[in-house]
């Protein structure tokens, strides 16, 4: 389980990696809501481009986060999904709330 | 039919043993040569099913959880996850999409998640004696896209 932050002028970017379930979303929700208030950015973008896995955890972490991140009128976009968590995030009804991106490229 | 192999764990239901108990599957399931997207499906549905024990069968306690896996010789994978938990008082609502006790970081997306990766889910449950769900999956195999 990893969060790397980054942030350009306007924008957070969490980037999350490794397993993402209900055990390591409690960790990773601490280190990304800290990174959101401190911040406060206009436009919050959470990667999945590095997650190995992820059930719905994963989805309820995105849900919890667009609460934060709307409760001051940013906006959140999730990019670098694989075609599973797409799956799970569009069967949740995710993209009404935010942004969803697959990963790109990756020829196969 | 009778499975050509079968095994059980019995764990806590400490939230750290979700992932033990999907990667323990995935490494029981793998003998059946599943392509790597269908063992994907199975350890979702796993972790759904053991995270549901963990979050809803034993809210304030560590309760035991028995998971049992059978293999069978067409590429059948059951899995079965059983607690002596809480219990699920109208099995149905629990498992329509959206529904959580829970409210918060929960999706409410368990029992549809399970759904979606499995060929077939079944629930029982008796208020204040305990949960069990079977997962059945059938793997078409890494033959399938040579």
């Amino acid at each position: 389980m990893s969060v790397k932050l980054s942030s350009a002028p306007q924008r957070l970017t969490i980037a999350l990696g490794g397993e993402v379930d209900h055990h390591t979303a409690a960790a990773m929700r601490l280190e990304a809501d800290a990174a959101i208030e401190a911040k406060l950015a206009p436009k919050v973008r959470l990667d999945f481009c590095d997650v190995t896995f992820m059930d719905s955890s994963g989805v309820g972490f995105v849900l919890g986060r667009y609460r934060l991140v709307s409760s001051y009128g940013g906006q959140v976009e999730v990019t670098g999904l694989e075609p599973r968590l797409y799956k799970m995030m569009r069967m949740a009804g995710l993209e009404r709330f935010v942004t969803l991106r697959k990963k790109e490229g990756k020829s196969k | 039919m009778k499975p050509i192999n079968e095994m059980k764990l019995q764990f806590q239901s400490h939230s750290v043993n979700e992932a033990f108990a999907r990667a323990a599957v995935a490494a029981f399931a793998a003998q059946l040569d599943p392509h790597i997207e269908e063992l994907a499906d199975l350890k979702t549905a796993v972790s759904e099913a053991v995270t549901n024990c963990i979050v809803h069968a034993y809210p304030h306690s560590v309760g035991e959880i028995t998971l049992r896996a059978q293999l069978f010789a067409d590429g059948l994978v059951k899995v079965r996850v059983r607690d002596r938990g809480v219990g699920i008082p109208d099995i149905k609502q629990a498992m329509e999409p959206l529904f959580t006790t829970l409210g918060g970081e929960r999706a409410g997306l368990g029992f549809a998640v399970m759904e979606s990766f499995c060929d077939r889910v079944t629930v029982t449950s008796r208020v204040g004696k305990g949960t069990c769900v079977t997962l059945v999956r059938r793997f078409d195999g890494r033959d399938a896209d040579g």
